[in-house]
């Protein structure tokens, strides 16, 4: 055995971690916890290994926001779902009932349709009161009006008490895609510019101080809203639109660690273009949680060709739901699959994928 | 933010790295500096600047034993777990503490297989659970230093004054001077010098540190939190090597006085006393360095109230954080480094916490020469 010079030990250790996170996560558990619902690396293995394998097909390998399809006609349909199942079910700015609607309206904005019809699914516990109800539904009513989007099928199920926590609702969308509309990670090129329609974290913290077991108190309104408009706009200012998500659960962090991987780039944002507000900031700093990691339910992610940007971010500023738009970063070729955060104190660190839900620190 | 951003200014943070760099120039004896931050909030301000890549190749920054959730040994994950899974009880923890592998599972999968598992920002929100379910036992899953130690304390006087007798406390609470004695008296030191723990000095003062220079001859700055704190207490540190000193000095005078927090002294020894000894995970066991609660207390005792496996779970023996934590090998020097150790799946101590030596190494590693690379294309 050759004695390898201690530098050179060192690069063997890395590539060796180089390589193995490269690697899809794996699923190692036995049992689902609350870390596979969180949408970082474990959400990622029990997709791979349960579903995925499972259900295969092009669709669905895309793992995009909705599935892409092609209609016989040569029309695309865009075809999206999600489930809500969020506590408290009213928070400020909205309530189960908004965002079951935006969620999936925003899924199907993401892949540049303008959502049609929705279909609805209530999973109610035994004891749920009928006036909660209709007032989750006319919320819902009120959020299918304002995005233009019917809802015209659904279903209803009763579960005994302690066997759901309340009220669960599942939507479904589709949405026809304009012709010549295509994003994907596969465009994505160094040099191009990362933009945000707005403020980060702002819902994800309005729901967990909502929960009151902080005993903390902020002016705090979840943002959640339809994106479709927005997406029109951005669209008409920067036609070259590369990439586009909504960073809801797992937040900017989660989204942008997807697109590196996806394109095999890196991710470079800048945390002092980042806009985030003050009491959300405040909030995150107390509890040790990064507000890159929270979710967002109104905002959305783009990737733009760098000479539509200006153009891009001038259309958005002037629509009510993109008034706090801004760049926030850049794409460049190396170091691959990674995001990184340049900090306002001039560092430079790593935002990777959280392994489950961000946990509050003690320390 | 009023009071944050002013630790955070960009320009300052430039003047005190000219100054470390001056001040560090040909390493100690052409070695780096070597300067073990005790804290892990520390650590975790550290990584979220991106401090290590602004600071000059003669300063080294060892992230030392103060992450009280990593110091917690698996046969004690072990012993809550069970606590967890016995009948009627509620088990109250801090949120970070519920990923921290036992031998076999963590409360956070305990709580997937039905355990009521549940997390809490406060000793007094578990207290406040147990007044709302009289017919259940509640129990708080004590961690951290003596920062913490006090918040556990007023909780259980306050338990006894409301006549709360469904309550108790699993206490793991540990005390900041031993470890550091522990880490001092290690053969194969290799540190010039300590961040102190800033928060842990709020209760305790600054005294107890006097020690480090006068027994090791080392300096010591206690220091805050703020990423400039961390710049001003290296530059501190540095400037007592240039002026032939070695003392302890206070960088966050803005809150530790000398004499710290004597209300919550007197509270700590209300309540606990210190344990004969206590084992530290990557450490080992040592002397009178964790808070057990005293005979006053015996009937909030959770050790005392259940039966407990207190089974001992060996440190594998592949680990070698004892090594990392003393600044004896790098992260990467250890034999099961990215190979059966990793985030998804830790072996130590170092690698359980995101804010652990190995963990951080890991996940940033590969960075120092991208980041370095890219510093110089923009600068």
């Amino acid at each position: 055995m050759t004695a390898v010079q201690p530098e050179g030990r060192q690069e063997l250790v890395l590539e060796r971690v180089e390589t193995f996170r490269r690697r899809r996560p794996r699923l190692t558990d036995k049992v689902v916890t609350l870390a596979h619902g969180a949408g970082g690396k474990s959400s990622a293995a029990l997709i791979d290994k349960v579903f995925l394998e499972a259900f295969r097909n092009d669709a669905l390998e895309q793992l995009g926001d909705g599935a892409l399809l092609e209609l016989p006609s040569g029309e695309r349909l865009a075809f999206a779902t999600d489930s809500y199942v969020v506590r408290p079910r009213r928070f400020p700015g909205g309530s189960i009932g908004h965002l079951a609607v935006h969620g999936t309206v925003n899924d199907l904005a993401m892949c540049g349709a303008q959502a049609t019809w929705l279909s609805a699914a209530f999973v109610i516990e035994e004891g749920f009161p009928i006036d909660e109800l209709t007032a989750i539904v006319a919320d819902m009513a009120e959020a299918a009006a304002t995005a233009g989007v019917q809802i015209v099928t659904g279903d209803t199920k009763v579960v005994d008490t302690g066997a759901a926590d309340g009220c669960y609702i599942t939507t479904a969308g589709i949405g026809i895609v304009p012709e010549g509309r295509r994003f994907g990670a596969d465009l994505v090129q160094p040099g191009d510019v990362v933009l945000v329609s707005g403020t980060l974290g702002d819902h994800g913290v309005a729901v967990l101080l909502a929960r009151g077991d902080l005993d903390l108190e902020a002016d705090v309104q979840s943002d959640t809203a339809p994106l479709h408009e927005l997406m029109e706009v951005l669209l008409a200012a920067a036609p070259g639109t590369r990439w586009l998500r909504d960073p809801t659960r797992g937040g900017v962090g989660t989204v942008c660690n997807e697109l590196a991987a996806d394109a095999e780039v890196a991710v470079v944002l800048q945390e002092s273009a980042l806009p985030i507000r003050r009491p959300v900031l405040g909030a995150c700093d107390l509890l040790g949680i990064d507000p890159l990691y929270v979710a967002n339910e109104g905002k959305l992610l783009a990737v733009v060709p760098a000479e539509q940007a200006e153009a891009a971010l001038k259309a958005m500023v002037v629509h009510p739901l993109g008034t706090d738009s801004a760049i926030i970063g850049r794409i460049a070729a190396e170091p691959e699959r990674i995001v990184l955060l340049e900090t306002s104190f001039g560092g430079t660190r790593i935002v990777d994928m959280l392994v489950g839900d961000p946990l509050p620190r003690i320390c | 933010m009023k009071y944050v951003d002013e630790y955070r200014d960009p320009a300052a943070a430039r003047l005190a790295v000219r100054r470390i760099t001056e001040l560090a120039e040909g390493g100690r004896n052409g070695v780096p500096y070597a300067f073990m931050e005790v804290c892990g909030g520390h650590t975790h301000t550290i990584y979220r600047h991106g401090i290590e890549q602004l600071l000059p190749e003669t300063v080294e920054l060892v992230h030392g034993p103060g992450c009280p959730v990593c110091v917690i040994p698996m046969g004690r994950v072990d012993d809550a777990i069970s606590l967890a899974e016995q009948p009627g009880v509620i088990f109250t923890s801090f949120g970070d503490m519920m990923r921290v592998p036992g031998s076999t599972s963590s409360l956070l999968e305990a709580k997937a297989r039905g355990a009521d598992v549940r997390m809490v920002y406060s000793p007094l929100d578990a207290l406040k659970i147990a007044m709302a379910n009289p017919d259940r036992r509640v129990v708080f899953f004590a961690v951290g230093f003596e920062t913490t130690a006090p918040s556990t304390a007023v909780t259980l006087l306050r338990a006894r004054e409301a006549g709360v007798t469904n309550f108790s406390v699993f206490s793991n609470h540990v005390t900041i001077v031993p470890p550091l004695k522990a880490i001092l008296d290690s053969p194969d030191l290799r540190l010039d010098g300590f961040l102190g723990p800033g928060h842990v000095s709020t209760v305790i003062g600054n005294r107890p540190y006097d020690f480090v220079p006068q027994r090791y001859g080392l300096p010591l700055v206690t220091a805050g939190f703020e990423p400039l704190d961390i710049l001003q207490s290296v530059v501190m540190l540095l400037q007592q090597y240039a002026d032939g000193r070695c003392e302890v000095e206070n960088q966050y005078s803005r809150i530790v006085t000398d004499e710290g927090n004597p209300i919550a002294m007197r509270i700590l020894q209300q309540v606990f006393t210190l344990r004969p000894h206590f084992e530290w995970r990557g450490l080992g066991f040592i002397a009178q360095s964790a808070l057990a609660l005293n005979e006053d207390f015996a009937a909030y005792d959770a050790e005392r109230l259940f039966a407990l496996p207190g089974v001992r779970v060996a440190d594998p023996k592949s680990c070698q954080c004892g090594e990392v934590l003393k600044g004896v090998i790098k992260p990467w020097e250890c034999k099961v480094f990215g190979t059966a150790c990793t985030p998804e799946t830790p072996i130590g101590t170092c690698m359980v916490s995101s804010e652990g030596a190995c963990a951080a190494y890991y996940t940033f590693g590969r960075l120092h020469k991208t980041a370095a690379g890219l510093a110089a294309a923009s600068a």
